[in-house]
C-alpha cells in the first residue's frame, strides 16, 4: 500500500469539497479498494471515508412508499433493516459473507459497479433511484458498462431509492472461488410490468433481459421464461463458458420466478 | 470401554491451547533485533531474457540497505535437487542449474530477479518498482506435449530438450506386458489429467536469516517440515557451510501439505545475505507470493489401459504419464511422478503385469513437488477411474470387480518392486458397505430422482506406500538422503521425560500422540513426557515428516531410545532391590522384582540415576539419555474404501456431496480422535481437487487463478459430515508400533470416488459420460451433459 492522507468528514458537503482534489478517492466500506490498494493497484493519495456522514446511513420509507437506504448503509444492515422489501433484504443478506456484510455498502458497491456483484442486479432489477450529492439518476441510465457507472468524478451516492414490487426474487449461482455472482438474476414483478436484471453473466456488466421481462409481464410463472438468451457478448473464462452462462441466466430466472410466487 | 491413557485413548491436542488461543509462535511472529526486510522483485513474464538490470534509481530510494541480483551469486551454489531419477535408457535425467537468483534468463512468472533489502517492507517494495529491468520476452513453454516436440522452444538453452526424463518401469516387463494385451478380452484405456494444485497451508512461507559476527554462526528461521534437511542442502549445496555453523530451526508452522519439504530460494537468499549484511534478514510471502513461489502439486497428463481376461481378472496394466516439473527441479520432484506414483500402479489388485511409463518435462510454470500424497493419489487417480471404467464398461458391479480382483494373500511382491506386508481389503470393503448403506443406494437415488436431481455413488481402493523409508532401497533408487528418522529421549532426575525428535509436526499432533507411546512404555502419565521438535541444535539429525512417516518411523526411533532407557533403568532397578536384572518388571510406573512385594517406583529410579550414590557405577554411566536412529525395513502398506454420494443438479451442473464414508486400514492406532482429524483434513483435500480446486495457467504462462478470487479452496459447506472407520487394523510388521500412517490416505483415496460418483449420477440421468476432467466444475459437468 502506497501513502495516502485519510479524512473522515461528518458531512455530504464536507465530504465532496475533500474530494475535489485529484487522485482522491472515496472510501465506502472498502470491500474492493482496500485490497485493491494493499495490491498496489491502486494509489490515491487521498482517501475520504464517508462512514462517518450520520446523514448516509440507515433504511427509511418515502412519502412514494419506496424503501430509501443511505449509501453508507452496510449489506448487514439493509438485510436486518429491510424487511418492507424482502427480495432486497435476502439478496443484501447473502453478499460475501459476514465479515463483507459488516464493512460493505450499497453506495460502494453500486459506485464501483462491479460485473458480478450483487446489488446491481437489485438496483437495475427493482428500477432504483440513484441519489447523489448532485441530482438523482435512473438505474436504468446509470449502469453503463462494467466498472462504468454514470457518477462524475467525485460525485457520491448518498441514498438509493428502491419501489417495492409485488414480488421479487434473487437467484445467484456463485463462482465457486470468489463466491461473486458466476450469473446473479434478480426479478421484480411491479403493478406496471416485470423488470429482470441480470448480474455476473454479460461482458456489459449488470443488464435487463427484456425478452423475459416482456413474457413475464404477460404470464409471471416460470414456464413463462424464454428459451435461454445468445451467449454472444457473455464472459468466458476458468468458471465457465460464454454459453454456459447464457444457460444459467435461463435458469435462474426460472428459479426466481418460482420463488418470488 | 475406551482408554484414556496411552495407546488407543484420546486426549485433546495439548498444542491446541496455544493454536486456538493465539500463542503458538510461527516464524513470522519472530524477529531478530535490528533485523532488516527483503522483498523479491519476481518476473512478470513466464520465459525471457535478461537484457539488463539498471538498479540506480532503487539504490538511491529510501530506507534501501543493498540490492542482490543474480551477479551477487555467482560462484554461489544452485539450489539442489535431492533425488536422481535414471530414465529407461539408463541414463541420468537432465538436471538444470536453479540459481538462487535468476541468472540471465527468467523462466516462469513468480521467478526471482532481484532482492532488495532495506529498512522496512514497504521501502523495499518501493525500492524495487524503481528498480529497470530489460527483459527480452521469449516465448513460453506451457502445455507439456508441445514441450517435448522437437524444435520447442526450450526452458534451459543448455538441456538437449524440455524432457528432465523417459522413466520405464519396469521396463524388462515391458514386453510381457504387450503381449498381454495382445491376448486380452478386453482392455479399457482411459485418458485424463490429474489437475495441478496449488497447496495454500493457512501460514504462508517466512525466512529469517541471522548472523553472529563473534562466532562466524548462521541461524535460519523458517516454516519448514524438515529443519536438518534444510541445513543439510543449504549448508552443504548451497551457501557452503558446515553443520556445526548453521542452525537451522522450524518453530510452529501453519500447515505444510508437502509444499514446506522444499529448499526454497528465498532460505538461502535471506541466509546468505545476513551475513553480507551482518544484519538479521526477514522474508514474509504474501498470499500473492506463494501462488507463484510455493511448489504446487501433480499436473500429470496420463493415457491408461487395463487389460482384462474374459472372466474379468486383471491381466496386464499399462499407463504413460506426462508430469509437469515446472521450470527447475524442486527438492524431491523427480521422485513424485516416478517412485511414489509408479510402484503404487498395482494398488489393491494381484494384477501380474504392470508398465509404467513417465516423461518428465520442463515448462515455464512455478516448479511442481510433493503435494499430500505425493504420486500416490496419481497413481490411485488413474487406477481406480479406469477400473470403474472397465466396470461400466463390461456391466458389472464396480465392487465385485473390485473384489474379484483383490490381493488376499500376504506378504504380497507388486509387479512394481515393493512388497505389502499386510492388508485385508475385502475387511475394509466390508465395514465401508455396512457404513456407507451400500444397499439402501438405490432408494436414495430415487428419492434425488423425485427431487429431480440425479445421485451417483463412487466407490474407490487404495493402497499407499508411506512410512518413508528404508534408506537402502531409496538410495538405490536415486535419493540423495537417508530416510531413517531419530529420537533422543531425555529423562530428568524426577522422571518426567523430554523426547527430542527428528520429525517435525505443523498440525499433525505429535506433541499428544508421541507421549501417549511412552505413556503406555512406561506406564505414567502423558503429562510426564514433553515433545521438542523443530530445531537443529536441539534433536539430532532427523529427515523430517511428510509421507506420512512421522509416527511409523520418528515413533519408531523414540521407541527404540524409550527401549534403551528401561533397559537402563531396569538395572538401576536391580541394583537397588539387590536383585537379578532378569527378574525386574516395569508396569505402571513401577519396577518390581517377580514373585516378591520388592518394589521401587519410576521416579526413585531415575533420580538414583542422576544421584548415584546408590548405584552400579562399575557397570553402568549416570544419567538417563539415550538417542535412537530407526531406518525402516519397508514401506508400509495402509490401505482402505471409500464411498462418495453425490447428488448433481441437472440444470446447473452442480455437484454436492450428500455422504461421504471413509474406511481405512492404518494397522494399530495411538490416538484415534487425531486420525480421525487427518482422514478428515485428507479428504476435504481430496474434494478440494476433485471438485474445486484448479492451478490453471494461459498460453503465456500467466497464472489464471493466482488468488482466492479464482483459486477455489473447499470451505466447510463444501464437504458433508463424514463417515470414518479404521477398526480393520492389521498391523504393520516391521516397526515395533505396528503403525501404517494416515496423514495423507484422504488425500488419496477421495478424488477417484468423487469422481466415479459424478460419472455413476450421470449415467444415471442417460448421459453416455465415461470421464470428466477433474476439478469437476459446474460448467465442466453441464458441459458433459450438454455435448
Amino acid at each position: 500500500m502506497y501513502n495516502f492522507e485519510f479524512e473522515k468528514p461528518s458531512s455530504i458537503a464536507d465530504a465532496v469539497a475533500a474530494l475535489g482534489d485529484e487522485d482522491a478517492t472515496a472510501l465506502g466500506g472498502g470491500q474492493t479498494l482496500l485490497p485493491t490498494m494493499k495490491q498496489r493497484l491502486a494509489s490515491p493519495t487521498k482517501v475520504v471515508s464517508l462512514l462517518g456522514i450520520s446523514e448516509m446511513q440507515g433504511i427509511c420509507t418515502g412519502d412514494d412508499g419506496a424503501l430509501c437506504i443511505g449509501g453508507a448503509t452496510n449489506h448487514a444492515a439493509v438485510a436486518a433493516g429491510a424487511s418492507a422489501y424482502p427480495g432486497l433484504a435476502a439478496l443484501a443478506g447473502g453478499i460475501g459473507d459476514p465479515a463483507v456484510r459488516a464493512r460493505g455498502t450499497i453506495g460502494g458497491s453500486l459506485a464501483n459497479n462491479d460485473p458480478a456483484a450483487c446489488y446491481p442486479a437489485a438496483a437495475l432489477g427493482s428500477g432504483a433511484t440513484i441519489v447523489t450529492n448532485a441530482r438523482e439518476i435512473a438505474a436504468d441510465d446509470y449502469f453503463q458498462g462494467m466498472f462504468t457507472t454514470a457518477l462524475n468524478e467525485g460525485e457520491i451516492i448518498t441514498e438509493v431509492r428502491f419501489p417495492v414490487p409485488e414480488a421479487s426474487n434473487y437467484q445467484k449461482f456463485e463462482q465457486p472461488a470468489s463466491r461473486f455472482a458466476l450469473v446473479g438474476v434478480f426479478v421484480a414483478k411491479f403493478s406496471d410490468g416485470v423488470r429482470v436484471a441480470v448480474t455476473g453473466a454479460s461482458e456489459e456488466g449488470v443488464h435487463r433481459w427484456t425478452a423475459a421481462e416482456e413474457a413475464l409481464s404477460a404470464n409471471f410463472s416460470a414456464d413463462a421464461v424464454p428459451a435461454a438468451p445468445g451467449a454472444d457478448g457473455m464472459i468466458a473464462d476458468l468458471h465457465g463458458t460464454a454459453a454456459y452462462r447464457a444457460h444459467l441466466v435461463a435458469v435462474l430466472t426460472k428459479r426466481a420466478v418460482a420463488a418470488a410466487g | 470401554m475406551p482408554k484414556d491413557h496411552g495407546i488407543g485413548a484420546s486426549p485433546k491436542r495439548r498444542e491446541d491451547i496455544r493454536f486456538l488461543s493465539g500463542t503458538g509462535n510461527y516464524t513470522d511472529d519472530m524477529n531478530v533485533n535490528g533485523q532488516a526486510y527483503v522483498h523479491f522483485l519476481r518476473s512478470d513474464v513466464a520465459h525471457g531474457r535478461i537484457k539488463s538490470i539498471n538498479l540506480d534509481a532503487a539504490s538511491a530510494m529510501p530506507g534501501v540497505v543493498k540490492i542482490f541480483t543474480g551477479a551477487d551469486f555467482e560462484g554461489v551454489g544452485g539450489i539442489p535437487c535431492g533425488w536422481e531419477v535414471t530414465d529407461k535408457h539408463g541414463n541420468a535425467m537432465q538436471e538444470p542449474a536453479h540459481p538462487v537468483l535468476a541468472q540471465g534468463k527468467v523462466r516462469y512468472v513468480g521467478d526471482q530477479i532481484a532482492a532488495v533489502v532495506a529498512e522496512s517492507v514497504e521501502q523495499a517494495r518501493d525500492a524495487a518498482e524503481a528498480i529497470e529491468v530489460d527483459i527480452e520476452e521469449l516465448p513460453a513453454v506451457v502445455d507439456m506435449a508441445s514441450a517435448l516436440v522437437d524444435g520447442s522452444t526450450k526452458v534451459h538453452d543448455d538441456l538437449t530438450s524440455n524432457l528432465c526424463y523417459d522413466w520405464g518401469f519396469v521396463e524388462e516387463n515391458k514386453p510381457a506386458v504387450e503381449a498381454a494385451f495382445a491376448e486380452a478380452a478386453h482392455v479399457t484405456t482411459l485418458e485424463l489429467r490429474n489437475n495441478r494444485l496449488v497447496a495454500n497451508p493457512m501460514e504462508p512461507r517466512v525466512a529469517i536469516g541471522d548472523f553472529e559476527r563473534a562466532s562466524g554462526n548462521s541461524t535460519l528461521f523458517t516454516t519448514s517440515q524438515n529443519p536438518h534437511v534444510i541445513r543439510l542442502l543449504m549448508g552443504a549445496f548451497v551457501l557452503g557451510i558446515p553443520e556445526h555453523k548453521l542452525r537451522v530451526v522450524a518453530p510452529d508452522v501453519g500447515g505444510g501439505f508437502g509444499t514446506k519439504i522444499f529448499h526454497y530460494a528465498e532460505e538461502a537468499f535471506c541466509t546468505f545475505a545476513a551475513k553480507a549484511l551482518n544484519r538479521a534478514v526477514k522474508w514474509t510471502s504474501t498470499r500473492s507470493e506463494a501462488f507463484i513461489s510455493d511448489a504446487h502439486g501433480r499436473d500429470h497428463v496420463t493415457t491408461i489401459q487395463l487389460a482384462l481376461d474374459a472372466d474379468n481378472n486383471f491381466t496386464a496394466l499399462r499407463t504413460d504419464t506426462m508430469a509437469n516439473m515446472g521450470a527447475y527441479l524442486s527438492t524431491f520432484a523427480p521422485s513424485v511422478p516416478t517412485w511414489l506414483h509408479g510402484t503404487l500402479m498395482a494398488g489393491n489388485y494381484k494384477t501380474p503385469l504392470i508398465y509404467v511409463n513417465v516423461k518428465a518435462v520442463f515448462t515455464n510454470t512455478v516448479p511442481v513437488d510433493a503435494y499430500r500424497g505425493a504420486g500416490r493419489p496419481e497413481a490411485t487417480y488413474q487406477l481406480e477411474r479406469v477400473v470403474d471404467k472397465a466396470a461400466m464398461e463390461l456391466g458389472v458391479d464396480p465392487i465385485a470387480l473390485r473384489r474379484q480382483n483383490f490381493i488376499t494373500e500376504f506378504p504380497y511382491a507388486t509387479p512394481v518392486a515393493v512388497e505389502y506386508d499386510t492388508g485385508d481389503y475385502h475387511a475394509t470393503m466390508d465395514v465401508l458397505e455396512k457404513m456407507a448403506d451400500l444397499s439402501g443406494f438405490e432408494a436414495r437415488r430415487k428419492e434425488s430422482e423425485a427431487r429431480g436431481k440425479l445421485r451417483g455413488l463412487g466407490i474407490n481402493c487404495y493402497i499407499e506406500a508411506c512410512g518413508i523409508a528404508p534408506s537402502n532401497l531409496v538410495g538405490q533408487l536415486g535419493a540423495r538422503a537417508g530416510l531413517y528418522e531419530s529420537a533422543t529421549v531425555r529423562v530428568n532426575a524426577t522422571g518426567g521425560l523430554v523426547v527430542m525428535t527428528g520429525s517435525h509436526s505443523h498440525g499433525q499432533g505429535h506433541e499428544t500422540a508421541f507421549p501417549q507411546v511412552i505413556a503406555e512404555m512406561i506406564g505414567i502419565d502423558e503429562s510426564m513426557v514433553e515433545i521438542e521438535h523443530g530445531d537443529t541444535d536441539k534433536a539430532p539429525m532427523g529427515m523430517g515428516t511428510y509421507g506420512s512417516r512421522s509416527l511409523a518411523v520418528g515413533g519408531s526411533a523414540m521407541v527404540r531410545a524409550t527401549e534403551k532407557i528401561i533397559a537402563k533403568t531396569k538395572k538401576i532397578a536391580a541394583h537397588l532391590m539387590e536383585a537379578a536384572e532378569a527378574d525386574i518388571e516395569l508396569k505402571d510406573g513401577t519396577f518390581s522384582v517377580a514373585g516378591t512385594d520388592k518394589s521401587v517406583a519410576w521416579g526413585d529410579v531415575t533420580l538414583a540415576a542422576y544421584v548415584p550414590h546408590n548405584y552400579p557405577l562399575e557397570d553402568i554411566e549416570p544419567g538417563l539419555e539415550e538417542t535412537a536412529f530407526y531406518d525402516p525395513a519397508n514401506f508400509t502398506y495402509p490401505s482402505g474404501a471409500y464411498a462418495c454420494e453425490v447428488e448433481v443438479d441437472p440444470d446447473t451442473g452442480k455437484v454436492t456431496i450428500e455422504a461421504f464414508n471413509a474406511a481405512d486400514d492404518f494397522g494399530n492406532v495411538v490416538n484415534p480422535m487425531i486420525v480421525d482429524g487427518q482422514v478428515h483434513g485428507g479428504i476435504g483435500q481430496g474434494i478440494g481437487q476433485a471438485l474445486l480446486e484448479n492451478a490453471a495457467y494461459d498460453e503465456n504462462g500467466q497464472l489464471l487463478s493466482a488468488s482466492y478470487m479464482d483459486y477455489a479452496m473447499p470451505r466447510a459447506s463444501d464437504v458433508p459430515f463424514y463417515g470414518v472407520d479404521h477398526s480393520c487394523q492389521t498391523p504393520c510388521t516391521h516397526n515395533p508400533l505396528g503403525v501404517k500412517g494416515c496423514g495423507e490416505a484422504g488425500a488419496i483415496g477421495s478424488p477417484p470416488a468423487v469422481v466415479n460418483a459424478v460419472v455413476n449420477a450421470l449415467r444415471s440421468g442417460g448421459h453416455d459420460i465415461h470421464h470428466i476432467d477433474m476439478p469437476v466444475s459446474p460448467s465442466r459437468v453441464w458441459q458433459a451433459m450438454n455435448g
